[in-house]
């Protein structure tokens, strides 16, 4: 299978060393990194992901003993358990908890055999006194069930918004505010998110808005993520594995400092000092104390000299680096003129809204995400009388998965219970001549009832 | 001004949208010289569009304004002339990131129909993308091909007047995704999966009906397509309004501790006795909504 350079396939479907992947298994999955002798955890199992590399993504894999990875033959699904003989209904059917006379122990004698899942579940069936009066539906569902349980398999897909979407929205979603799969594609559209444009992004939703902005604008264009506290978080971007020329589109700017900007102050600002650095795992610890310890004279203690004025140095051109970062971000921002802004945080959506629609161009899109749905009637609210924004819309989507199958199609039994609120908006000019004062603002959207319109071109 | 490049400032050849209250907006072709009509006087585009910038009030002949505003295919889905039933924006959204779009990728649709999808895949495609939309209606495949023009966006899609069912996409092994808004789509799924590339893409259909998804996804299913996956997204739009609420009168009480404790942030004070009322700020659904747009059937289809 490892043959997959010839005829016209992109190289990048195929799994290289250091290559950021999803694993999935049913409706689960999990972000992991291709790193050769590496133990990787995916549902309380150990695994090696060393034998996908030079595999297609989209391939399912077999887990073998000791957590070593092997393609699964493609043909190995359509072969799947063949059934002869099934019963009308399930009149006869006790449940005394007898029907399977296989134990544990056995099973697991199987398992310590080396049989397969698909070898397992074939086991159970022909152990099994009620399969053959199930009818053929039940049979099914039971294979479904017990392939579950002792299939043995891991898909290896290539990260994007919809899977890493998903995988966070099920297995942690309070890291993105509870922020569901199909809002986060609303807020995308809906901030009309494209290549070329400038788009400013707030989130504390572990970074996952941050990549899925930035997979759309696919490198072109630029986006400012603006950030509370020390630095910004960006572990689910960094999930999409982006090619480098990605992350010199990427500007960051601390919310701190949007006075500063908004009030001209940041320029004379003096450079930082260290303590305003953030703590970023990835800096050594600033000295090496050991050397301290030891009891050496003269070229030793030069040495250090020497060595902690080059730390100095590296550090004052860390902090040059950084505050000529800060003032490329600033430059962005300053002409305010963003092309869209896409809010999801945990902070109170109507200062962050307000904020930061100030570095907006008119007729603009913007969307704001809130897991509660008060904060945004706040925020209309205040829009509606501050002006400055039309085509206001506070709205929620309802989402249901459904099973089809033959002669057994219907809704999902569970479903979602709610993925969130979204206020969006079109950004528009304030007209200097009247500034913006309360009440008068009322009448800005004429009641529709109104108005009843001809074009007439000519 | 471009439906994937934004522009400050209004041009001549432009497709604005008159902006004139919530719900009600249309698009005007931009052309020196020419006028629109609109409840609140005339536009004259030569002085009142050209050369303002998108997002400025404009204020009509008699006295009344609106504002002009840059297209996006949002705003085109909710302007655009309906040739036939159109995806609207909750939909698209959806379909967008589930098809995982994004610029370069290329993408397969049938039908074109009034192009709504269409003006947001180009969105997310551009610079490097590629659009092939096929319509069997020649009027509509004609129609389309001019508005990509206007749109300037002709240089990213390819329209064929030809039966998907019958003819396929007329390209083999290109694309990422392939999306399917056709009566019977099972009959198309054998072309979707030759035009998606040999690594593998994914696939889309739209269906109204249920027993059309049903057979969907058993050609699906046939044809070695894997990840198979039906859904519905519905949009609740709420109101955002004061309402006011009625005080129970209860008559006097006996002893000092007189007054209900209102809750609500704009609570105003109970008066004692009748026609007391307290107002609050809240959100409410309408009192009718869509129930039902279609179902998204998804799939992956893969080498493996």
């Amino acid at each position: 299978m490892a043959n997959n350079m010839d005829d016209g396939i992109d190289a990048q479907c195929i799994i290289k060393e250091g290559d950021c992947v999803v694993m999935k298994r049913g409706d689960i999955f999990k972000a992991a990194q291709i790193q050769k002798k590496r133990k990787v955890i995916f549902e309380k199992q150990w695994l090696f992901l060393d034998n996908t590399i030079g595999e297609l993504y989209g391939t399912t894999f077999e887990i073998a003993s000791g957590g070593t990875l092997q393609p699964r033959k493609p043909k190995h699904t359509e072969s799947s358990t063949e059934v002869k003989k099934a019963g009308t209904d399930n009149r006869n059917i006790v449940d005394d908890g007898r029907s399977q006379k296989l134990t544990r122990d056995d099973i697991e004698t199987l398992k310590e055999q080396g049989l397969k899942g698909q070898e397992i579940v074939q086991q159970l069936i022909e152990n099994s006194t009620t399969f053959t009066d199930k009818t053929e539906f039940a049979q099914e569902k039971y294979i479904k069930k017990k392939k579950k349980k002792y299939e043995n398999t891991v898909m290896i897909l290539k990260p994007s918004t919809r899977i890493l979407a998903q995988m966070y929205h099920g297995r942690e979603p309070g890291k993105i505010c509870y922020l569901r799969y199909d809002s986060l594609a609303q807020m995308l559209t809906l901030a009309n998110i494209h290549a070329g444009s400038k788009v400013i992004v707030f989130e504390t939703c572990a970074g996952l808005v941050l990549g899925a902005v930035m997979e759309r604008m696919g490198g072109h264009g630029s986006v400012i993520q603006m950030y509370p506290g020390g630095g910004p978080v960006r572990a689910g971007m960094e999930s999409f594995g982006f090619p480098e020329h990605f992350h010199q589109t990427l500007h960051d700017f601390p919310l701190c400092k949007v006075q500063d900007l908004l009030g001209g102050r940041l320029s004379q600002d003096a450079p930082e000092t260290d303590e305003a650095a953030p703590p970023k795992p990835e800096q050594q610890s600033p000295e090496a104390e050991n050397m301290d310890t030891v009891p050496e004279a003269g070229r030793e203690t030069e040495e250090r000299d020497k060595r902690r004025e080059d730390k100095a140095q590296e550090r004052k051109t860390k902090m040059e680096e950084k505050r000529k970062k800060l003032l490329a971000a600033a430059a962005l921002l300053e002409p305010r003129n963003a092309d869209g802004l896409v809010i999801a945080s945990r902070f109170h959506p109507c200062p962050v809204l307000l904020g930061l629609l100030k570095f907006m161009a008119p007729s603009r899109p913007f969307v704001v995400y809130c897991q509660y749905r008060e904060p945004l009637i706040e925020c209309y609210t205040k829009l509606r009388e501050q002006g400055g924004a039309i085509n206001l819309r506070l709205a929620e989507t309802w989402l249901r998965h459904y099973q089809v199958l033959p002669n057994r199609t219907h809704p999902v039994l569970l479903m979602s219970g709610g993925g969130g609120y979204l206020l969006s908006g079109t950004t528009v000019l304030t007209s200097p001549a009247q500034p913006a004062t309360g009440p008068a603002h009322r009448a800005e959207e004429p009641s529709p009832k109104r108005i009843k319109l001809q074009e007439t071109d000519d | 001004m471009s439906f994937v490049e934004y522009a400050e400032f209004i041009q001549e050849g432009d497709v604005a949208i008159i902006f004139m209250g919530h719900d009600s907006m249309f698009p005007v072709k931009v052309q020196q010289g020419a006028q629109t009509q609109t409840r609140y006087g005339v536009i004259r585009h030569s002085t009142d569009l050209i050369g303002r910038r998108f997002g400025s009030k404009v204020t009509c002949s008699k006295g009344g304004w609106v504002y002009v505003l840059h297209p996006t295919p949002e705003l085109w889905t909710l302007n655009l002339p309906h040739r036939t039933q159109i995806l609207y924006t909750t939909d698209i959204a959806n379909i967008t990131m589930m098809l995982e779009l994004k610029p370069g990728s290329v993408v397969c649709e049938s039908g074109t129909g009034s192009g709504s999808l269409s003006h947001a895949i180009l969105r997310t495609i551009a610079p490097s993308g590629h659009l092939y939309t096929v319509e069997f209606h020649q009027q509509r495949a004609e129609k389309a091909i001019e508005e990509f023009r206007e749109h300037k966006v002709d240089h990213l899609v390819t329209v064929l007047n030809q039966d998907v069912c019958k003819d396929g996409f007329g390209v083999m092994g290109v694309a990422d995704a392939v999306f399917l808004d056709i009566p019977s789509p099972w009959e198309a799924i054998g072309h979707a999966k030759s035009a998606i590339k040999k690594q593998g893409g994914r696939l889309c259909s739209f269906s109204p009906c249920i027993e059309q998804v049903q057979r969907t996804c058993a050609a699906l299913a046939e044809q070695g397509f894997g990840e198979i996956c039906t859904l519905e997204v519905l949009l609740r739009v709420y109101d955002v309004r004061s309402v006011s609420l009625a005080l129970p009168d209860f008559g006097p009480e006996d002893t000092l501790q007189t007054g209900l404790h209102v809750p609500g942030e704009e609570g105003t004070p109970a008066a004692p006795g009748a026609n007391a009322t307290v107002t609050c700020r809240t959100a409410m659904p309408p009192r009718e909504m869509a129930g039902h747009t279609g179902y998204l059937t998804f799939a992956t289809k893969s080498l493996v």
